[in-house]
């Protein structure tokens, strides 16, 4: 529920209505666009970051919350873990139950590969669960893989590997046909054709949807197949270490079973990490979008083996976050809803930003307008935000769009006194995304052997920033990609004596480097006691 | 933070007190718990959290997400992380968009005593009663829309006097629904089949080879969609 302030500010809002509906807002020129990035974007202020001392990316900038994990002991330091007692002996051992990791698991297990999936919460807890818009694929008439990569490619700053984003463009309709296959249901019309929508950044209408329960309903779906597949799985089984064998080769990982908080070992030909992303570290202080168990535990892993990381000093700042109410504070408001019309408005009843610039654009234009043209909104929470003006898509669409085409949003916030499709909502960037991570080949392989990483942990694909829409994406092609390769590549693999020398070999260089710490890494999980030490 | 207004909750029966404005899930964190089991996404998506409580005095079960919903004064709140439904495995190339097909792998739908529990137990506000009516009628796109939103948090089920595991009737008529009953989308095959035949090769390659001057060039005078 608004405050009787809040109830007064809406009225400018309300005021300037009429004259902004149907009004294009002008976007950036290439110039405004680098302008607002390097004055306001977090990832172009110095102070979040810091270089690291260890390590195949020594002297690497990393967020200091990352780094602190990355120059930290691993879990197993003090442990006497007998290699030798194997509890899990498998083909392909892949580390982590979203959406990534599901595709893999499907396609080794068709391979007829013997697999497990191994997680650190339950299977689907994870951020695929929660992306809301939709999946890119240039799938209509007017449209081409062509398209989509030159979006991929300028949306990222120029720096994504070309392979990369060639897999995932030219793969994109076969995955929305292989979603279509296992029963996922996109919105479409009468006709089979696909309801599509505009991204930030894209140059055509190639967003896919699920009302705005796109990923949940792509994971259960997913989930549901890899039971139907048989595959094992074992929840609340987070790795905290990769296991090498002798050759320096993945062989496998330790797992620490959350609850008996007992460590087992699982011996693998192949290993595919496909642990998510980092949003729980809470980079400069931000809010996250992310699920509760998103704490960059694959990068620690892999960078210890060997892995090398590749733009992991990029962040995505989702533009629209909740600035309130304050108990959804930081929780994601789906790009759609800017796609559908809703537009960014100042304290004054103003547009001051094109609705769909890229997220690290969009974001920090949103950030300039509170901290540097001071007119944002002050929130009860004492922070800032912008509103949204969401009645303009019932304007657009018609009454009831809202509650049919974003239900999850509706619900929302309803649930807390407000209806969006009469009042606009408050908003202002929340950590969302890492857009780098583990640099990968088009297969999915790192340079450690047999070492594959997919999803959000794997970077490369993205550059310096994703587009709305091409993560769901990427984790089926790199998943699926990853999951055929490693499976195929088993049949060739004998696994030699394991090892956890490589984790020996990173304290010694820890020690070398001049690294004295305490801390052990990966987190596994966050901790929060919201404010009980005040 | 001694202005802070405070309610006393009880966690599995213990007696805590926390800030009012906390939802349930931060409360429990406040109150000293780390979270393993129930709690997922934190945002209303995956239905870890599924919350069952009372209030002191008050006579009826309520429910909710605890990631979505304020703390109660005197509210006596237990979790449901996990509920052992069943899940029938079955090959959805082989099935059939018909009730038979829901009938055979959940015989239980016919069951229903229509007493409405699992309607009256859905943190989503789901008509989940009317769901099972459609699934055991046949009537799959009908059961798959009205189940869309459904998190699959488990409590329709751990209420139901039939044994009916409700959340699962919704996702093979949802599977059934958008695999036969929906329209198939040609412009999606079409291009599927392009690709195939390599048609946007040259064109890929080429872009592949472009120094990033070009590729500027190119992104910067891009045609875009109205």
């Amino acid at each position: 529920m608004y405050t009787a302030q809040m109830r007064e500010l809406i009225k400018k809002v309300e005021k300037t209505r009429p004259e902004r509906l149907g009004v294009d807002f002008p976007r950036m020129t290439p110039e405004e666009r680098e302008a607002v990035l390097s004055e306001y974007h977090p990832d172009y202020s110095d102070k979040g970051f810091r270089n690291i001392k260890v390590g195949v990316n020594k002297e690497a900038k990393l967020p200091k919350e990352l780094a602190d994990l990355i120059e930290a002991k691993s879990r197993l330091e003090k442990e006497k873990i007998d290699l030798n007692q194997i509890d899990y002996d498998v083909d392909v051992l892949i580390i982590g139950g979203g959406g990534s990791g599901a595709a893999a698991a499907l396609e080794a297990k068709n391979n007829g590969a013997e697999v497990l999936i191994a997680t650190k919460l339950r299977f689907g807890d994870a951020n695929t669960m929660m992306a809301e818009g939709g999946i890119q694929a240039a799938d209509k008439e007017d449209d081409s893989p062509a398209r989509h990569y030159i979006d991929v490619i300028g949306g990222g700053h120029y720096g994504n590997k070309p392979e990369l984003v060639h897999a995932l463009v030219n793969d994109a309709p076969g995955i929305i046909h292989w979603l279509e296959s296992l029963g996922v249901m996109f919105d479409k019309t009468e006709d089979g054709t696909m309801v599509t929508t505009h991204g930030g950044g894209t140059s055509r209408k190639r967003m896919h949807a699920a009302a705005d329960y796109s990923g949940a309903e792509i994971m259960r779906t997913l989930r549901d197949e890899v039971h139907n597949k048989g595959v094992e799985v074992t929840e609340f089984s987070p790795a905290v270490e990769l296991l090498l064998d002798s050759d320096g080769k993945a062989a496998g990982a330790v797992l620490y079973n959350l609850e008996t908080e007992e460590y087992c070992v699982v011996r693998a030909k192949t290993v595919i990490l496909a642990t998510g992303g980092a949003g729980r570290l809470h980079y400069q202080g931000f809010p996250t979008s992310n699920h509760h168990g998103a704490t960059a535990d694959g990068l620690v892993m892999g960078y210890r083996a060997g892995a090398e990381l590749i733009f992991a000093d990029t962040i995505q700042y989702h533009p629209t976050g909740v600035a309130f109410p304050l108990q959804i504070f930081g929780a994601l408001v789906t790009e759609k809803v800017r796609s559908l019309g809703a537009t960014p408005i100042n304290i004054d009843g103003e547009q001051f930003v094109f609705p769909l610039e890229t997220r690290d654009v969009e974001a920090a234009a949103i950030i300039r307008e509170c901290y540097g043209r001071h007119k944002g909104i002050k929130t009860s929470t004492g922070s800032l935000g912008v509103w949204l003006d969401t009645p303009l898509i019932e304007l657009i669409h018609g009454k009831g769009t809202i509650e049919k085409r974003l239900p999850a949003m509706y619900r929302q916030y309803k649930r807390f006194g407000i209806d969006m499709g009469t009042e606009p909502i408050l908003v202002y960037p929340t950590l969302h995304y890492q857009n780098g991570g583990l640099l990968i080949n088009e297969h999915g392989q790192t340079k450690v052997e047999n070492l594959y990483v997919v999803g959000e942990a794997a970077g490369g694909i993205h550059g310096r920033n994703r587009l709305m829409g091409n993560s769901l994406l990427d984790i089926l092609v790199f998943g699926r990609r990853a999951g055929i390769h490693a499976s195929q590549k088993t049949k060739d693999i004998t696994v030699k004596e394991l090892s956890l020398e490589h984790v020996d070999f990173y304290h010694k260089s820890l020690s070398e480097n001049a690294v004295q710490t305490d801390r052990v890494s990966p987190m596994l999980l966050p901790h929060y006691t919201h404010g009980r030490e005040a | 933070m001694s202005e802070k207004e405070m309610v006393n909750v009880y966690i599995l029966g213990k007696k805590y007190s926390v800030p009012s404005s906390l939802t349930i899930m931060d409360a429990m964190e406040y109150a000293g718990y780390q979270l393993t089991r129930g709690c997922g996404c934190r945002s209303g998506f995956c239905g870890a959290c599924a919350t069952i409580y009372r209030i002191k005095g008050e006579k009826e079960l309520k429910v909710s997400l605890a990631c979505q919903s304020k703390v109660e004064d005197e509210m006596y709140l237990t979790q449901l992380p996990f509920f052992p439904g069943d899940k029938q495995r079955y090959d959805v190339d082989e099935l059939e968009p018909t009730a038979e097909t829901i009938g055979k792998f959940y015989p239980e739908i016919y069951s229903c005593i229509g007493c409405n529990s699992c309607t009256n137990g859905c943190p989503q506000d789901l008509n989940v009663m009317q769901y099972i009516g459609y699934s055991q009628r046949g009537d799959l796109e009908k059961c798959a829309h009205e189940s869309f939103d459904c998190l699959m948090c488990g409590i329709c089920a751990s209420r139901c006097p039939a044994g009916i595991t409700h959340y699962q009737v919704g996702l093979l008529a949802r599977r059934l629904t958008g695999k036969y009953i929906a329209p198939p989308s040609m412009h999606l095959a079409n291009r599927v089949e392009e690709i195939k035949e390599g048609k946007f090769d040259t064109e890929l390659e080429e872009l592949m080879n472009m120094t990033t001057e070009q590729l500027k060039e190119a992104y910067n005078s891009r045609n875009i969609e109205k």
